[in-house]
């Protein structure tokens, strides 16, 4: 299925969780917040989280800002 | 001057210098500068990750832990009331639950002056969302006033338009919130150089925020440096009480004793 991750289109498999597509990123442990359709996903909820196709997935990070 | 402390929402203070980590060269010299300015506070700002980024490359909050600075997210770049309350919720899971926030609502690309009916609405939302906000706000006397009543727990009024570095363009008003607050007010914004700091300190304000002010400087570090002691000399000029103005001079020396 589709889902937009950060505005990017991608394939992901059937079921594939929150932690999935950070496994599959290769940012997982890192310092970062997730957001599907406008819900923060907590970070308690990565594993039981699974996309449906379409979500609109964000994946923030702290960076530098005034 | 230990005793002399920044409170902001319950949490005391050595360092009357808020600091932002934007527009550094590089992650080393956000570092360096920010321990030179001893800030004890530090604004970061919440965006996507990058895709694709190379997983090694240090993130901001590898440099400036949040084991040693309180992390102050802010929701720049935000130009409605709905934006800035989803950046300051996604923060919040980003930093484990940790409800600090800097709310700023823009209002135009041109100015970054704040919209201050959506700045209102976002502060109403979140506050009853627990969280604890520390408001950047137009230099309006009755505004600052209002978002303190409401629960904000700073008011932050610019001195000049973010990033301008014009110094501190209108005093009176920044006194004027001064005068009337109970809630910590902080100048955000506009502050160019040292001076401006210590004007700002001077007035009564109980700290500054500043970012491009450092970064900005051809020596960021050693700017970083001056702003501490300007921030230290302002308060404690503050603290001291001014001599009163004079339209005339009046010697320094005794005129008794004189020879000639």
């Amino acid at each position: 299925m589709k889902i937009f991750v950060n505005g990017e289109p991608r394939q992901v498999q059937d079921a594939c969780s929150v932690q999935d597509l950070l496994a599959e990123m290769d940012i997982v442990g890192q310092r970062l917040a997730v957001e599907v359709n406008e819900e923060i996903v907590s970070k308690s909820h990565h594993e039981d989280y699974s996309f449906s196709d379409g979500d609109k997935v964000e994946i923030v990070h702290a960076i530098g800002g005034g | 001057m230990q005793d002399d402390q920044l409170i902001i929402a319950d949490k005391a203070y050595n360092s009357r210098l808020l600091v932002g980590t934007g527009k550094y060269k590089d992650l080393d010299e956000t570092r360096e500068a920010i321990e030179a300015s001893g800030a004890e506070i530090v604004t970061v700002a919440i965006r996507r990750t990058n895709i694709g980024q190379n997983p090694d490359e240090p993130n901001l909050l590898d440099v400036i832990s949040p084991d040693k600075y309180t992390i102050l997210p802010n929701t720049a770049g935000c130009y409605t009331a709905k934006d800035a309350v989803r950046t300051c919720q996604l923060a919040r899971e980003l930093l484990d639950g940790h409800d600090l926030v800097k709310l700023e609502v823009l209002g135009d690309q041109k100015t970054l002056y704040p919209n201050m009916v959506d700045t209102i609405e976002a502060a109403e939302i979140l506050i009853k969302d627990g969280f604890k906000v520390m408001v950047y706000t137009s230099d309006d006397p009755i505004i600052a006033k209002r978002l303190e009543e409401m629960g904000c727990v700073a008011v932050m009024p610019l001195a000049g338009l973010i990033g301008s570095g014009l110094g501190i363009c209108n005093p009176h008003n920044i006194r004027l919130i001064k005068e009337n607050a109970t809630v910590p007010i902080l100048v955000d914004a506009g502050v160019g150089t040292a001076s401006d700091a210590a004007i700002a300190m001077e007035i009564g304000c109980d700290a500054v925020l500043m970012n491009t002010a450092i970064a900005g400087a051809k020596n960021p570090v050693l700017m970083a440096s001056a702003m501490k002691k300007a921030i230290e000399g302002g308060r404690e000029a503050f603290l001291a009480g001014r001599m009163p103005k004079k339209a005339y001079a009046s010697a320094s020396s005794p005129i008794d004793g004189t020879f000639f």
